[in-house]
């Protein structure tokens, strides 16, 4: 039976119901204590709790297919305190997984969320991997998530990252991967910053397989005083590599936003693309659901919603 | 009595004359069209009604159900009933067609969203999910425009250039759905330059130049039309006053 803090926390992410199944996995932690888990047949997930966090080490084994999304409930429901996740993920050939990670912080005042992952996927694995934040209202959140991951041949890799519910506070995203031949990457940040909020995201990618892909898309919006710098990029060394980046930020009121896409090709046979766009919401979106009769700030709620969807 | 009139409006825009004093009246549930060839001011009086950034300084007056737009918003001029559908409608990433017609849909007057798409020709088990970006076809785009406009349910509906972009059979769809607003009391303002577009309208207004140039039924105004204006040396030389 799962504890009170336990319960908040499944609560708050929505997964009370979908932890009651025999066939979910799931790892809860509350601040620096597991306090529950659950595993399956060829997933082997070994906690370690360490100091101001815990230590985990993810084996999922070769050919092993999981149906369900796994939870994974990173919470702290104290106003403050550092939280420190450090991530080992082997995910082995053939196999594959999709981990939602729900991280919780609905009272933070001064909480500081660090996260450390290394990532190996295999040869024609997939791992793909959904990171969703609830914080409080106060801002008081400092999100600093680093990751390094290795894509063998022909694995696949997705993440998506989104903070949309509350105040982001301060996040610093650092993720690298690197991408072997015919492996396919897609990274995704979905943000929305208000108040003081400072955003910041890093992501990159080496294409150094022949034919590997990859796409690295932000989508951020900005109001208040808010600011965000995105920087991504792709480096293509490989031939009949494919790459993107991609970034769009609708900035409102007197936010700043800024957007470094670089792309770098060292082979002839590569092609790397980028577009960027950062600005006001567009005034034909706007005004044509105005003319539908929504009030400004009801048009921009909605493209701004769908922006982030 | 007229729904809607213009009274001599003018428009300037960047130091250019694109307006001059044009005097319009739109009756009640019919079908009008503001004809003439590109350059002729069609669609900047449109934006005029409507209020667009831009096209809200003007001389003159537009008076909606005896009240004047002059001082009112977009979405104002919204709840009052009137809208505008876009030439080139715009996308949007992310948005579903589903949201996008929720945000229109008038419960009173309205058709549900689930019908609104169906009778603009798309399925909705197909479509509502979609998002409205750019994955949809240009003529995929325009019938969700019209079904957005079928849930809302205007009083009067301006529609930009209804037919571009449109195959010959989506096109029929749009006539229904035109007809489909006709018969729920609507006044529809057709802007065009097709002659397949002006067969449908009851009465048509021929701009050139900015200058109301004649008036009449979409029959007359389409042997006009064809007869006067296509081969007017006019065309795509907007000197106003060299075109009265």
């Amino acid at each position: 039976m799962p504890n009170n803090d336990a319960l908040r926390l499944y609560k708050t992410a929505h997964i009370d119901k979908a932890l009651d199944d025999p066939n979910v996995a799931h790892l809860t932690i509350s601040h620096d204590k597991v306090i529950s888990s659950q595993s399956l047949p060829g997933l082997n997930v070994i906690p370690k709790e360490i100091k101001d966090g815990v230590d985990i080490k993810i084996v999922l084994e070769e050919g092993v297919v999981i149906k369900n999304p796994v939870h994974m409930c990173f919470g702290m429901l104290k106003q403050e305190g550092v939280q420190r996740i450090i991530l080992d993920i082997d995910i082995k050939p053939k196999a594959s997984i999709f981990v939602i990670a729900h991280c919780i912080f609905p009272d933070a005042v001064k909480v500081q969320h660090l996260m450390n992952g290394k990532i190996k996927v295999g040869e024609h694995a997939s791992y793909t991997y959904l990171e969703k934040h609830i914080h409080a209202d106060s801002g008081g959140v400092e999100v600093v998530p680093k990751a390094r991951v290795m894509l063998s041949d022909y694995a696949r890799f997705k993440t998506d990252f989104e903070l949309l519910q509350g105040r982001v506070g301060k996040i610093e995203i650092d993720y690298e991967t690197i991408c072997l031949a015919h492996s396919v990457m897609e990274m995704t940040a979905k943000i929305n910053g208000s108040g003081d909020d400072v955003i910041k995201i890093n992501e990159s990618a080496l294409l150094e397989g022949e034919g590997a892909r990859g796409v690295l898309t932000s989508r951020v919006a900005l109001r208040q005083n808010a600011r965000a710098e995105v920087f991504n990029k792709i480096i293509a060394t490989a031939p009949f590599t494919r790459g993107h980046v991609d970034c769009k930020e609708i900035v409102q009121d007197k936010a700043i936003a800024s957007a470094t896409p670089i792309v770098e090709v060292r082979d002839p046979k590569a092609h790397v693309t980028h577009e960027a766009a950062i600005g006001s919401v567009d005034s034909k979106q706007l005004q044509t659901l105005m003319s539908r009769g929504l009030s400004e700030e009801e048009a921009v709620a909605l493209i701004i919603q769908g922006l982030l969807s | 009595m007229s729904v809607l009139t213009l009274k001599n409006i003018s428009l300037t825009l960047s130091d250019k004359k694109i307006l001059h004093n044009v005097n319009l009246e739109f009756l009640p549930g019919k079908i009008h069209a503001l004809v003439g060839p590109n350059g002729a001011g069609k669609s900047s009086l449109a934006f005029t009604i409507m209020g667009l950034e831009g096209y809200r300084k003007f001389e003159g007056d537009i008076i909606f159900k005896g009240e004047s737009l002059k001082d009112k918003s977009i979405d104002q001029r919204a709840k009052l009933g009137i809208t505008l559908a876009w030439q080139e409608p715009a996308r949007y990433e992310g948005l579903t067609i589903s949201s996008f017609l929720e945000a229109a849909y008038s419960p009173e007057k309205g058709f549900k969203p689930e019908e609104a798409l169906l009778k603009s020709g798309l399925a909705p088990d197909l479509y509502l999910k979609r998002a409205v970006d750019k994955t949809l076809s240009g003529g995929e785009r325009k019938k969700v425009e019209l079904a957005s406009i079928l849930a809302m349910m205007p009083q009067v509906v301006l529609l930009d250039e209804p037919d571009s972009g449109i195959d010959i059979e989506s096109l029929e769809r749009i006539f229904d759905a035109i007809k489909i607003l006709k018969k729920r009391g609507s006044t529809v303002i057709l802007i065009t330059h097709s002659l397949k577009v002006l067969e449908h309208a009851e009465d048509a207004f021929l701009l050139c130049c900015g200058h109301l140039m004649e008036k009449g039924s979409g029959h007359s105004m389409c042997r006009y039309f064809k007869g006067k204006c296509m081969p007017c040396d006019h065309q795509n030389m907007p000197e106003a006053d060299d075109a009265k």
